[in-house]
C-alpha cells in the first residue's frame, strides 16, 4: 500500500475514531466509514497540512451533485489517494 | 457590543492582510438582559459570547480577505478555554490569525484579551459559503464599514 493511503488512512483513524483495519482502498469514505460533513471538514484540514495541499472539495462535490461523476471518483480510498498524488504532483 | 443582537466587534483596529490578523475592540455593555440571567446579582459575560466574539473577529477576517465573496459559518470550536471572567464595562481587544484557507472552509486562531490579559483562546473552524442571497451581503457591508473594516477590504 501507498505512503499516501497509510497518510490518509492514519488521518482517518484518528480524526473520526474509526479502526485503522476497517479502512482499506477499497472502503468509500461516506457509505462505508460513514464519515459525515463535519468529520470531513476535520479530514479536509489534515490532508491540506499534510501534504501542503488544497483539497479542491468545492469543485469535487459540486461535480458529484451534478451527477457529472460517481462519489467513487473522489471518495473511495484508493482514488482519494491517487487525487492527492496528482495534487501534490501540480504543487512542485 | 450589542450582545442581544449578536454584534459582538465594535471597531476594526487593524487588518493586515499579509500576516492574516486582525484585531479588533469591543466595549462589554454595562447592561443587558443577559446580564439579568447570567447570573443574578453576579453578571459575567456567557462564556459561549466569549466564543463568539473570537469567531466573528475571525469571520470579518475572512470575509475582508475573501473580499465578500462567501460568508463563513461557525462550524467547530476545538481546544477553546476560558481563562478568566468577564464582567459588564470591560473594554475587550479579539484577535484572529486565518491559519488555513481550505476549499469551501477556514481555520482560525482566536484569542481575547481583557486589558492585557488573555482570557480566552480557542481554534475556530468555518464553513464558507456563498451568501444566501444579496441582502445580507450587502447588510454585511454595511456593518463592515460601521466597525470601520479598511474600505480596501470592502467590495459592495
Amino acid at each position: 500500500m501507498s505512503a499516501t493511503f497509510d497518510t490518509i488512512a492514519g488521518i482517518i483513524s484518528e480524526t473520526c475514531d474509526i479502526p485503522r483495519e476497517k479502512i482499506t482502498p477499497e472502503s468509500h469514505a461516506i457509505n462505508d466509514l460513514g464519515i459525515d460533513s463535519l468529520d470531513f471538514l476535520d479530514v479536509a484540514f489534515a490532508i491540506d497540512k499534510a501534504f501542503g495541499i488544497k483539497m479542491p472539495l468545492e469543485q469535487w462535490t459540486q461535480e458529484v451533485n451534478e451527477g457529472k461523476v460517481s462519489s467513487d471518483r473522489y471518495f473511495v480510498m484508493k482514488d482519494l489517494c491517487s487525487n492527492i498524488d496528482s495534487l501534490v504532483a501540480q504543487k512542485v | 457590543m450589542r450582545l442581544e443582537y449578536f454584534r459582538m466587534i465594535d471597531r476594526v483596529v487593524a487588518l493586515d492582510s499579509a500576516a492574516r490578523t486582525i484585531t479588533a475592540g469591543c466595549l462589554v455593555p454595562e447592561a443587558s438582559p443577559i446580564f439579568e440571567g447570567h447570573f443574578p446579582g453576579y453578571p459575567l459575560l456567557p462564556g459561549v459570547l466569549m466564543i463568539e466574539t473570537m469567531a466573528q473577529a475571525g469571520g470579518w477576517l475572512i470575509m475582508a480577505m475573501q473580499r465578500f465573496s462567501n460568508i463563513p459559518f461557525l462550524a467547530q470550536v476545538k481546544d477553546a478555554k476560558l481563562r478568566s471572567f468577564i464582567t459588564p464595562g470591560q473594554p475587550l481587544t479579539a484577535h484572529a490569525e486565518l491559519v488555513h484557507e481550505g476549499s469551501g472552509y477556514a481555520v482560525a486562531n482566536g484569542r481575547l484579551f481583557a486589558e492585557a490579559a488573555l482570557t480566552a483562546e480557542a481554534e475556530i473552524r468555518y464553513r464558507l459559503v456563498s451568501f444566501p442571497n444579496e441582502a445580507l451581503r450587502n447588510e454585511m457591508l454595511t456593518v463592515a464599514r460601521a466597525i470601520a473594516l479598511p474600505e480596501a477590504f470592502v467590495h459592495a
